[in-house]
């Protein structure tokens, strides 16, 4: 491995080659919706907005930096126990966002409960390393931490933005439909209290799907 | 009565995967035959077993706020809880790969039934959850954590068996293109989920 790294020859930071790395998670390569990857621990926290971010921005560091110490270690990790030091490197990793969270965002951490442990299980982050991070120089892996951080972040805040908002009517813990529109105040809506079920979000999840397979043909399965 | 009750509960209504999305990947990749969700059920169930009590022992007898006390009175201000995703994922993965190596020794069909599932327990997300959970919500005995995890396993199991039932027969259903596949397993998934939320508010 250390030989194909030596002979790659030098390219820009941002070359075109290293924007598609970042670029493609968020299009046809979405590691949620494209891969099935880590759905496990998203969408049980997509109620509000509010966690669903801090969750996200939590995945991102926590994805981006794994992968980037990965990378570096990747010609010094033997091979049969690569998945246990994987392992070790994210656990190592949430362990600090854990604490962090419960030091400035207490509240959001305490609504996230055990879903902030269950980043080290988190598809997404062992298969990114096992595909990309072992094969790939430090800072092409960051990229792709990022990258699929950024795409993973935002399903989850799409899916909570409309949950939250129908079901609700809320963004941010902000009422944005006006009270005078309500049936109790004389008005003629009222809020899906299904949409804040666990249900609705794999629903929510399956148009997103829908629409995005709409739009790119070639992701049909048959 | 109450382990009874806790059993109906973690099975139907607090479902690890209607209700809290744990164990998703393997649950969508390995559903599209009966018999393999129900060998894959079957693992997770058992290991579920195993881990969650060793689990619960290590969270009790070494992490929590003055849980040394066991060893000396004087490590009573000692509080490891910060270490616990690290252990708890050492311990899941340190189980699943010697559970591996009792199988294989002691019953070669089970190990060439449930094999290549084995080692993919280790980063399934419900056995981490089930773990965490029993920290989170603290049960109390060391029978509560082990029956939580009995249910939370065939509720896990039951659920991947009835959605593999589903995906069989899809084939023969017109689903619109762009939904096939992923989209429309999401989509069963929801109304399973919405049935099952029916069994809430039952106690026994």
């Amino acid at each position: 491995m250390s030989q194909i790294t030596k002979s790659e020859p030098k390219e820009a930071l941002f070359s075109k080659k290293n924007v598609k790395i970042l670029k493609d998670p968020l299009n046809e390569s979405n590691p949620v919706t494209v891969q099935v990857l880590g759905i496990c621990s998203s969408l049980a926290i997509t109620v509000k907005l509010e966690p669903a971010i801090v969750m996200g921005f939590s995945v991102l560091v926590v994805m981006a930096c794994a992968n980037l110490i990965t990378s570096l270690l990747r010609n010094l990790i033997p091979n049969r126990i690569r998945i246990i030091v994987q392992l070790v490197i994210v656990a190592a990793l949430v362990i600090l966002v854990d604490q962090v969270l419960k030091a400035y965002v207490y509240d959001v951490s305490k609504q996230l409960s055990v879903f902030v442990g269950l980043i080290i299980t988190n598809c997404i982050l062992m298969g990114r390393i096992e595909a990309f991070a072992l094969a790939n120089t430090p800072w092409k892996a960051f990229l792709d931490g990022i990258g699929n951080g950024v795409a993973y972040a935002a399903v989850l805040i799409i899916v909570a933005f409309v949950r939250e908002l129908f079901g609700s009517g809320q963004l941010f813990g902000i009422q944005v439909i006006p009270d005078s529109w309500y049936l109790d105040n004389g008005g003629w809506y009222s809020n899906n209290g299904l949409m804040l079920l666990p249900p609705m979000a794999l629903i929510v999840l399956a148009v997103l799907i829908w629409v995005q397979r709409a739009k790119f043909r070639q992701l049909i399965e048959n | 009565m109450e382990l009874v009750n806790l059993f109906i509960r973690s099975i139907f209504i607090e479902n690890m995967i209607f209700a809290f999305f744990l164990g998703m990947c393997s649950y969508l990749a390995v559903s599209k035959t009966v018999k393999t969700a129900m060998g894959l059920g079957i693992a997770v169930t058992f290991t579920l077993l195993v881990t969650v009590p060793v689990n619960y022992l290590v969270d009790t007898k070494l992490l929590q706020p003055g849980a040394l006390v066991w060893l000396d009175p004087s490590l009573a201000g000692y509080d490891l809880s910060f270490l616990s995703f690290i252990i708890f994922i050492a311990v899941v993965a340190a189980i699943v790969q010697l559970l591996e190596m009792i199988i294989e020794r002691f019953s070669p069909s089970l190990y060439n039934a449930l094999g290549i599932f084995l080692p993919l327990i280790a980063v399934n997300c419900s056995i981490l959850g089930a773990a965490l959970f029993v920290q989170e919500r603290a049960y109390k005995t060391l029978s509560e954590a082990t029956v939580f995890a009995a249910g939370s396993g065939v509720g896990w199991a039951l659920a991947i068996v009835a959605l593999a039932a589903i995906r069989e027969r899809l084939k023969y259903s017109h689903i619109p293109a762009p939904l096939r596949g992923l989209g429309i397993t999401f989509i069963i998934t929801g109304l399973m989920g919405m049935a099952f939320m029916s069994f809430m508010g039952i106690k026994i």
